[in-house]
């Protein structure tokens, strides 16, 4: 876009480090990636150069839910995350300690490293993980910093602090690492990569390494019973630790405890790398004790042996209430501060990056003075996120999920480029390789949507054994493709010739094509959202002073501050009766200065 | 608060009547009972007070109440005078009233219209407010009283719990199901929604309201002098349909709506029905009558049959009519004997009416759906429907969502278009 941006980091060669597991992508989070990848982020193109294991997730189901995964070579991936942002022009990589925002009038106008150095800038945004404030945890053992290894940013976490910005805790774990050489890999059932094309950017022509296959254990009631015993050693139940953690990848002391019948739980074991022998035992993320890490581990089939190269700990920082947030990230109370990452109470690398991208172009078209890109829940993924986020708070670490997008069949992965291409070429944010590519693109659909307005008669249909009757008359071959069991590939003899063209387009429109009744079904509705996302709530406006408000709503709106009606039918708790007469409240208001 | 003056209205029924409710909402409630009872009783409690006008002069003895808001029907703070029911005491009070500042007499509806825009009631709820007060019959009434008590709406947040599971379910498998937890759905699944779709069905077909409002719509037809227009004006018991012994005399439609003991009805006159062939006897305003009539027939829900036995559209009442005269030919099969000249037969015909109409119209103190509400509701079951013919579970989820939607629409927890016209158009909220 041309903004002037600076990069401060630690540590410049940790940057695209993984704190945990190298996987990319996954239910939901495979569609962040899509996206980010989309508006020309970079997370899919370094996810695609270190890819080592491709699973397509949920495949069996219909493709909105498909959730692309990678398992990446930590050196690789990180490797390549340093080379784009290297060759970024416009940015400037810069090490060392951010100490302190520098405020004027209540605004951010630039930031204070340890060194003492002035940073000045008229926008700032934070994306410092778990270091505010990070404590770890690993059985009776505490030390201080964001991962292990690395410092606390406590200057930092201090004077936000004191800011009087809505704060709390929340944790997180990670799993201990074993030493591939030390599991006995011949007795385990294994699962390979998946051995198709795909990948996650459409820039990455082909993938670029060898594929490694992932093995399954178990954990075992000897490893459950081993856990029982130690329970309290555990700092999430010795109570250490009181912030909440992520439902959805819990601690395996959590599994034990909250669904102790089982016989046991599902690992994956993970490679971490080409040329590294670490392996990531997935789904045995802990915090216990060393000794108790290893009994477990033990207690697994195929790790009887198995060493612990790095134990397993779990991790409590600040983070900030995303409701104090506007939709473009920016501190409500702080103009010029956006935040992203972790630090708004989400957890995973899609997550972050999604965000880092929103606080990046709406920071840098503010600074420029032009227009971020339009998302919304009806084109995004990360405008869901976004917008659950500033509206509903977190009470555990934010993780996409695709349910949380109502408008799902339209957001699949596969479209993202389709649905977020277009807006990031009018925000400016598209380079010149990706446009090269979008252009070449939109010159084929123009070609698919030729093809697909063949007509062609049932009986064509029913002479090549399709399941349709010979008296259904003449469709064109979008309208066929609505039918059970009329695929793409079904139709090849009409089809076959451009779809090698772009195979991955030819998928997209042919979804397209038998979902459309849903579309637009879909359409009508977004019409009706977007008309009362047209009334505007004013941030400071007075919640209390609408009847009919219980205080806990009350509270709930007033953190919240939605931009629009839409928004506050969207927080949760608010019942129809009060949204009518925040309504009434909000047009009287409206009048009312019209009047004045 | 919503602000705005304070009004005033006679909540009970017309006087005069044993006790007359005056009801008071808005800031100046506690200001008036000060002003008429010279005291504020304690809250939520009846008590006796001595009511005054401005000059100090005894207006009634009454029991008072004092709601503070803003729990009350309206959300404001509000006050009650039960009076003694008379013409004059009522209107004393209500001018006593009406003199203090920043009161006055309440506009239709306009309780209502306060409860919706300060958070008391839903929009079905208030829907139905609107309802009663359009209500003219003891049914509507009784029907319109039932939405504003909340029966739909309560109704309606059920199935959308309801959904809520089923929607869960399906979610569980969609996003979990790569880990071990998650199984596929389980067999009764698909039940559990074809049950809620088949409830949902049995709402959908029961009377609507505005059948209420239309009412039970019986035509009378037969050729000319079969003494249509005479029963006719028997039925709504007012001469509202010309009659004589020339054929012919009624040429148009004439309509009435009534209610008889609470139950809405409107009888329609037509013009006689000429055998085939002789319409060229009738001039062609006539015929037009004629055609007119057809038309009617094909609209009712009763047809009274004043001529010849069997040649009356099916299911169409026999009725042997003008049976005091002299020349009276019988019908053998005829439902009702009657005369509309003596009144014999007509309570009987009354009655049968009644019974009929109450099969049809809405059952006294039922929720009923009006067509606003019938819709949003027939989209919730056409996508339950199709939840459960369809396999790919991520377009059950999609169905089920649109069924939310749907009733998310039918209360107005979304704040769409429904809503919005609902506000302002029908209550003039806002403006
Ligand atoms: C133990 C652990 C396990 C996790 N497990 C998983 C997992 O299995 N799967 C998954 O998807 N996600 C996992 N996560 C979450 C994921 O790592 C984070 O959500 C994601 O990395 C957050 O990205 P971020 O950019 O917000 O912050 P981070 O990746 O934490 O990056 C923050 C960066 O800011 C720098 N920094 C911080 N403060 C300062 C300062 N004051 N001055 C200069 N530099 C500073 C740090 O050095 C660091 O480089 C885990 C996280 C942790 C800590
Ligand atoms: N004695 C007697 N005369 C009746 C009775 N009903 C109708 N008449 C008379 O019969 C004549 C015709 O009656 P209408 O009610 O006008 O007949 P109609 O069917 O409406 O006739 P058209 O409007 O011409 O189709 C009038 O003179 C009535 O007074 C009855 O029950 N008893
Ligand atoms: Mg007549």
């Amino acid at each position: 876009m041309g903004a002037r941006t600076a990069l401060i980091s630690f540590d410049l060669d940790a940057i695209g480090a993984m704190s945990c597991n190298p996987a990319i992508g996954g239910l939901g989070k495979g569609h962040l990636v899509r996206e980010v990848d989309a508006l020309d982020g970079v997370l899919g193109r370094a996810a695609d150069a270190g890819a080592i294991h491709y699973r397509m997730l949920n495949r069996s189901k219909g493709s909105a839910v498909w959730g692309p995964r990678v398992q990446a070579d930590r050196v690789r991936f990180k490797a390549a995350v340093q080379q784009i942002i290297r060759a970024q022009s416009g940015l400037t990589l810069i090490q060392g300690e951010a100490a302190a925002l520098v405020l004027e009038g209540g605004r951010v106008v630039g930031l204070e490293l340890a060194d003492g150095t002035i940073l000045s800038a008229p926008r700032v945004i934070l994306c410092t993980g778990t270091f505010l404030g990070g404590v770890l945890f690993r059985g009776e053992e505490r030390f201080e910093g964001g991962r292990i290894g690395e410092n606390a940013a406590k200057r930092l976490a201090h004077q936000l602090r004191g800011a009087d910005l809505p704060m709390a805790r929340l944790k997180t774990g990670t799993p201990p690492r074993l030493d591939g050489r030390t599991i006995n890999w011949a007795v385990l059932e294994t699962q390979p990569s998946d051995g198709e094309g795909w990948t996650m950017s459409p820039l990455t022509r082909a993938r670029a390494n060898p594929e490694v296959f992932c093995a399954i254990t178990r954990t075992t009631q000897a490893g459950h019973d081993a856990i029982r015993a130690n329970l309290h050693r555990s700092p999430l139940f010795s109570g250490a630790i009181a912030a909440a953690g992520p439902r959805y990848c819990p601690s395996i002391e959590d599994k034990i405890h909250r669904f102790g019948d089982r016989e046991g739980h599902q690992v994956f074991l993970e490679p971490e790398g080409l040329d590294t022998h670490m392996v990531y035992p997935n789904g045995i993320s802990t915090s216990l004790p060393v000794d108790v890490q290893a009994t477990v581990v033990r207690t697994m089939p195929g790790c009887e042996r198995a060493e612990i190269v790095q134990p397993g700990y779990a991790v409590e920082y600040d983070h900030i209430d995303p409701r104090a947030l506007t939709p473009d990230l920016q501190v409500r109370a702080i103009p010029g501060l956006y935040c992203a990452g972790q630090i708004n109470g989400t957890t995973g690398y899609e997550e972050a990056a999604a965000q880092g991208l929103v606080a990046g172009l709406e920071a840098a078209a503010a600074a420029l003075g032009v227009q971020g890109p339009q998302l919304d829940r009806g084109n995004s993924y990360i405008a869901v996120m976004v917008d659950d986020l500033t509206l509903q708070g977190v009470s555990e670490p934010y993780r996409m999920l695709t349910a949380r997008a109502e408008y799902r069949l339209r957001l699949r992965a596969n479209n993202a480029a389709t649905r977020l291409t277009g807006l990031g070429i009018a925000a400016g944010c598209i380079g010149e390789e990706r446009r090269a590519w979008w252009d070449r693109r939109e010159a084929l659909r123009e070609m698919f949507h030729v093809k697909h307005s063949q007509r062609v008669h049932a009986r064509e249909l029913a002479d090549l054994g399709l399941p349709v009757r010979r008296d259904h008359g003449e469709k064109s071959l979008s309208e066929w493709l609505r039918f059970d069991g009329i695929t793409p590939a079904a139709l090849a003899p009409w089809l076959s010739e451009v779809t090698a063209l772009d195979p991955v387009l030819a998928e997209e429109m042919a979804e397209d094509a038998a979902y459309a009744p849903y579309l637009a079904r879909q359409d009508a509705e977004l019409r009706d959202l977007r008309a009362s996302e047209a009334l505007s709530l004013a941030h400071d406006f007075p919640y209390g002073e609408v009847p009919g408000l219980s205080n806990e709503m009350v509270e709930r709106l007033t953190k919240a501050a939605p931009g629009t009606l839409a928004a506050a039918g969207r927080v949760s708790g608010v019942t129809p009766a009060a949204l009518s007469a925040l309504l009434v409240h909000a047009r009287r208001l409206a009048n009312g200065q019209r009047a004045a | 608060m919503t602000s705005g003056p304070t009004i005033f209205a006679l909540s009970s029924g017309a006087p005069p009547a044993g006790v007359g409710v005056i009801r008071v909402s808005g800031p100046q409630a506690r200001a008036a009972l000060q002003a008429l009872a010279g005291r504020l009783p304690p809250p939520r409690r009846a008590s006796l007070a001595k009511l005054r006008d401005g000059a100090g002069g005894l207006l009634d003895e009454a029991l008072v109440l004092w709601f503070p808001g803003p729990n009350t029907a309206t959300g404001e703070d509000l006050a009650e005078f039960h009076c003694h029911g008379g013409r004059a005491v009522i209107a004393a009070v209500e001018s006593a009233l009406a003199k203090l500042p920043d009161t006055r007499r309440a506009e239709p509806g306009e309780f209502t219209r306060r409860a919706f825009a300060n958070g008391r009631i839903d929009l079905a709820e208030a829907e139905g407010l609107g309802d009663l007060l359009a209500a003219e019959t003891e049914l509507q009434r009784a029907a319109a009283l039932a939405n504003l008590g909340g029966a739909l709406s309560r109704q309606v947040e059920s199935w959308r719990a309801q959904v809520l599971g089923f929607s869960a379910e399906v979610e569980g498998v969609l996003d979990f199901s790569d880990e071990e937890d998650s199984a596929d759905l389980p067999e009764c699944f698909t039940w559990n929604i074809a049950a809620l779709a088949d409830e949902i069905g049995t709402w959908l077909a029961r009377p609507r309201a505005e059948r209420l409002g239309e009412g039970f719509r019986v035509v009378l037809a037969g050729p000319p002098n079969a003494g249509k227009s005479t029963l006719f004006n028997a039925l709504v018991e007012k001469e509202a349909a010309i009659t004589s012994p020339i054929a012919g005399t009624t040429r148009d439609v004439i309509e009435r709506s009534v209610a008889l003991a609470g139950v809405p009805f409107t009888f329609v006159d037509t013009a006689g029905l000429r055998v085939a062939g002789s319409e060229t006897d009738a001039d062609p305003i006539e015929a037009i009558g004629i055609d007119r009539a057809r038309t009617e027939l094909a609209r009712a829900d009763l047809v009274l049959w004043l001529g010849p036995e069997g040649e009356g559209p099916d299911g169409a009442w026999e009725i042997a009519a003008q049976a005091d005269r002299a020349d009276f030919i019988a019908k053998p099969t005829a439902r009702f004997t009657l005369s509309a000249a003596t009144g014999d037969g007509i309570d009987a015909l009354r009655a049968a009416l009644m019974a009929a109409a109450r099969d049809v119209l809405p059952k006294p103190g039922e929720a009923t759906l009006n067509a606003r509400q019938h819709a949003r509701l027939a989209e919730a079951g056409a996508s339950l429907a199709a939840a459960r013919t369809l396999h790919d579970p991520l377009l059950v989820a999609e169905e089920l969502r649109r069924a939310r939607v749907a009733f998310d629409r039918l209360i107005g927890r979304a704040t769409t278009e429904d809503m919005l016209d609902t506000l302002f158009g029908r209550f003039c909220i806002g403006k």
